[in-house]
């Protein structure tokens, strides 16, 4: 490097290396990076909250915790994994960096409000934090009423203002993605060419906007209910518990998809480059990811079930819920045909990608099963609901969060990550996951309910199994820490396009410079212009490899 | 510029769709609850300060006149004019906060606040209780967001006073004119709810 022709700005790494200049950064690219810091920690938060509770479920009469404790556990580990990692996951860290990349920018629509954004997320994790050391809660997540206005011990005020907060975090960072998306996409990237990962994002935004202002409704409620002793959701004084679980759900059903649907895009783009092959019915796939964020509101209702809603709005409620599962299986089919005579590379985040279409398959599959009116007497809040939606949040967003991380780490950091490592993790992850939850079918099916301590003597082999499982998934979950940390230090450089893949976001350098592109892109092709008879590959803006 | 402009813009629809969800769920409480006590609604309702409700109303309808107004001068380069309509709508936010701590101060003397000093001989305590419940948590979100609008105004109108904005560029105009019709807006939804019912005679 002694002939140096051409002078590149420096990356947004190194740019400038204030304190300052990362905490009041206007770049998308350093916000990205503060976000994973922020969700990284909280997802060990939760991860050992969730570790806690396996321990203690290895003997059927619950040695390791207290009752008490064992309840502020499951709530905590809720209430972080969902709100403080699985919701701003994907969104907020691969989200923020590749928006503006992938559509040719230089930045979101609104820079201040996106780094306010990180500021809201962290004062809302202080609270919670705050509540947490205090002493907890014990409501689970859900924070149903009337136990968690009347009865219920501890923090409910400062976890639920904690969790209002968090939300203003989501809705600053979806607007500023739907009006980037609108507004900033350079010359030729037209709607039909926008990757999947931007199309799932958009749908994402969508959600988020419209569901989250409603949860926030539904717990200054709650906290008013606490604090006035006011029944709105307290049958004693006239109020209607009920009320509470529509609004609750009106959110968190639709929740789900926002933490699915973002890992739906990273698997599009993975599925893809790895295969050599354009993506199977990309018109179909836009319209899913679509379909599958509006019937995501009408569905609320199969939280309900054994909860006193009405026979016909069951059968309603049950029949939209079997409606989600044709976008969802037009996705799992367009993969694997995707995959069909492609030309298949095993790498690391191929293998994260392939093992979310497995166990989001068996998560969707068992969804149908508990959206069934007659089954789900037997196996609401049983462990078949937790092994339910551990598939699609764990199995299937988590697997797809660390997918993406890996594809994309060589243009976030500007290094290789060791290959060897990382697929090894990503198989250690895939089999601790399934021996972590899918005894937890069997347990519900056999009957054993959620949030209890103790449980009977003849489930003891299942739990065991299952803890055993969460003690690989812990060490699998441990291992990118450190290959990635000593990546970070000792990896190969990266170039700028390590896979030969077709998105605007590969053509700026590795890592990108602040404004990541010298000259705006200009957009000449569709987004996966892969072929894997041939080998060539087209990029966005024309360029050819192969 | 006009990029940004047109960003700035549907941003704050976007922003005003989220609103709509957020006080829609204080007013499905609204709709559930006098569902199952109509008469205790009803009862409640006519307790509620009509005169001061109405000329409330008609003063916040005033205010966005004198915003769309504010507006359209913005659009045809009338800077003082400009100015003083802002300013005038913001006074007349200030004249309905005013007239709604009035309202407030009433029905804390009438014992009709719900957590500090609710007592009721109505047979229907407790649906009357959630009225004024719903009624102070709506209206109260509804004067945080006016009060929030009003600050907003008074900035825009200091900055249209020192020339901030041309024909050209008068963006924070047209949102603050966004947000503020839409804080009308909901009130033109709780008018009748809170005031109206149970007066019909029906």
């Amino acid at each position: 490097m002694t002939a140096v022709s051409i002078h590149l700005p420096d990356n947004y790494l190194v740019e400038e290396q204030t304190i300052g200049s990362w905490i009041f950064t206007h770049d998308h690219k350093r916000v990205a990076l503060l976000f994973f810091a922020s969700i990284t920690f909280f997802f060990f938060i939760g991860g050992f909250a969730a570790t806690l509770i396996r321990v203690h479920l290895v003997t059927p009469q619950g040695d390791l915790l207290q009752p008490d404790i064992y309840n502020r556990m499951f709530t905590m580990h809720g209430i972080v994994m969902v709100w403080f990692f699985l919701i701003p996951s994907i969104p907020t860290t691969m989200g923020n960096f590749l928006v503006p990349l992938m559509i040719g920018a230089h930045d979101l629509a609104f820079p201040r409000l996106n780094i306010a954004s990180w500021h809201v997320f962290n004062l809302s994790g202080f609270v919670l934090l705050y509540a947490l050391f205090m002493g907890g809660i014990d409501t689970g997540w859900t924070f149903y009423t009337p136990f968690s206005t009347a009865y219920a011990n501890g923090y409910v005020i400062l976890a639920v203002v904690a969790v209002f907060i968090n939300g203003f975090s989501t809705i600053m960072t979806a607007l500023n993605f739907v009006v980037t998306i609108h507004r900033l996409r350079a010359p030729g990237m037209y709607w039909t060419r926008l990757p999947l990962f931007i199309w799932a994002i958009y749908a994402t935004s969508a959600v988020m906007l419209l569901a989250t202002p409603v949860l926030a409704m539904s717990l200054v409620l709650i906290a008013l209910e606490r604090l006035l002793g006011v029944g709105v959701f307290d049958p004693a004084l006239g109020g209607d518990p009920l009320l509470f679980q529509h609004l609750f759900w009106f959110y968190s059903h639709p929740a789900v998809y926002i933490m699915i649907l973002p890992a739906m895009g990273v698997v599009s783009e993975l599925v893809t480059c790895f295969a050599r092959k354009r993506i199977f019915g990309y018109t179909g796939m836009t319209y899913a990811l679509l379909a599958i964020a509006v019937f995501g509101f009408l569905v609320w209702g199969h939280h309900m079930f054994t909860a006193g809603i009405s026979l016909y709005s069951g059968i309603v409620f049950s029949l939209m819920s079997f409606l989600v599962a044709v976008p969802s299986a037009i996705k799992v089919f367009n993969w694997t045909a995707t995959l069909h005579k492609g030309s298949i590379a095993f790498d690391a985040p191929m293998l994260y990608a392939l093992g979310f279409i497995g166990l989001f398959t068996m998560g969707g599959l068992t969804g149908l099963v508990v959206a069934t009116l007659g089954l789900d007497v037997h196996l609401t809040d049983t462990y078949f609901v937790i092994a339910h939606f551990h598939y699609i949040m764990v199995g299937g967003a988590v697997s797809a969060y660390f997918g993406g991380l890996h594809y994309w780490w060589p243009k976030i950091t500007g290094r290789m990550y060791p290959e060897i490592w990382a697929r090894g993790a990503a198989i250690l992850m895939f089999l601790g996951f399934n021996l972590t939850f899918f005894p937890q079918f069997i347990l519900g099916y056999l009957g054993m309910p959620r949030r209890y301590y103790a449980y009977a003597p003849e489930w003891q082999v299942w739990n065991v199994l299952s803890s055993a499982g969460a003690s690989i998934l812990a060490f699998a979950y441990l291992l990118p820490l450190f290959y990635l940390t000593w990546s970070l230090l000792r990896g190969s450089r990266a170039a700028p396009n390590p896979w030969q893949a077709t998105g605007l976001e590969w053509q700026a350098e590795s890592p990108p410079p602040k404004d990541n592109f010298l000259r705006t892109p200009t957009v000449t092709a569709g987004p996966y212009e892969y072929d894997a008879a041939t080998g060539v590959t087209i990029a966005q803006n024309g360029t050819v490899y192969g | 510029m006009p990029q940004q402009a047109e960003a700035a813009t549907l941003g704050i629809w976007v922003f005003l769709a989220t609103e709509v969800l957020f006080f829609s769920g204080m007013l499905l409480a609204y709709a559930v609850l006098r569902k199952a006590y109509p008469a205790g609604f009803a009862e409640a309702s006519r307790e509620t300060k009509i005169v001061i409700g109405t000329i409330n109303t008609a003063v916040l309808l005033t205010s966005s006149a004198t915003m769309a107004w504010a507006v359209h001068a913005a659009e045809a380069g009338h800077r003082r004019l400009l100015a003083w309509l802002l300013a005038a709508t913001a006074a007349l936010g200030l004249v309905f906060l005013a007239l709604k701590g009035v309202e407030y101060s009433q029905e804390y003397d009438e014992h009709l606040v719900p957590g500090l000093n609710f007592s009721s001989a109505s047979p229907h305590e407790h649906a009357i209780e959630l009225f004024y419940f719903l009624y102070f948590g709506l209206t109260g979100i509804h004067a945080l967001h006016l009060t929030i609008g009003i600050v907003v105004v008074a900035v825009v109108a200091v900055r249209a006073w020192r020339a901030a904005f041309a024909p050209a560029y008068y963006t924070p105009v047209e949102i603050t004119g966004l947000y503020w019709h839409f804080v009308d807006l909901v009130w033109i939804f709780l008018y009748p709810l809170i005031y109206l019912n149970g007066r019909s005679g029906g």
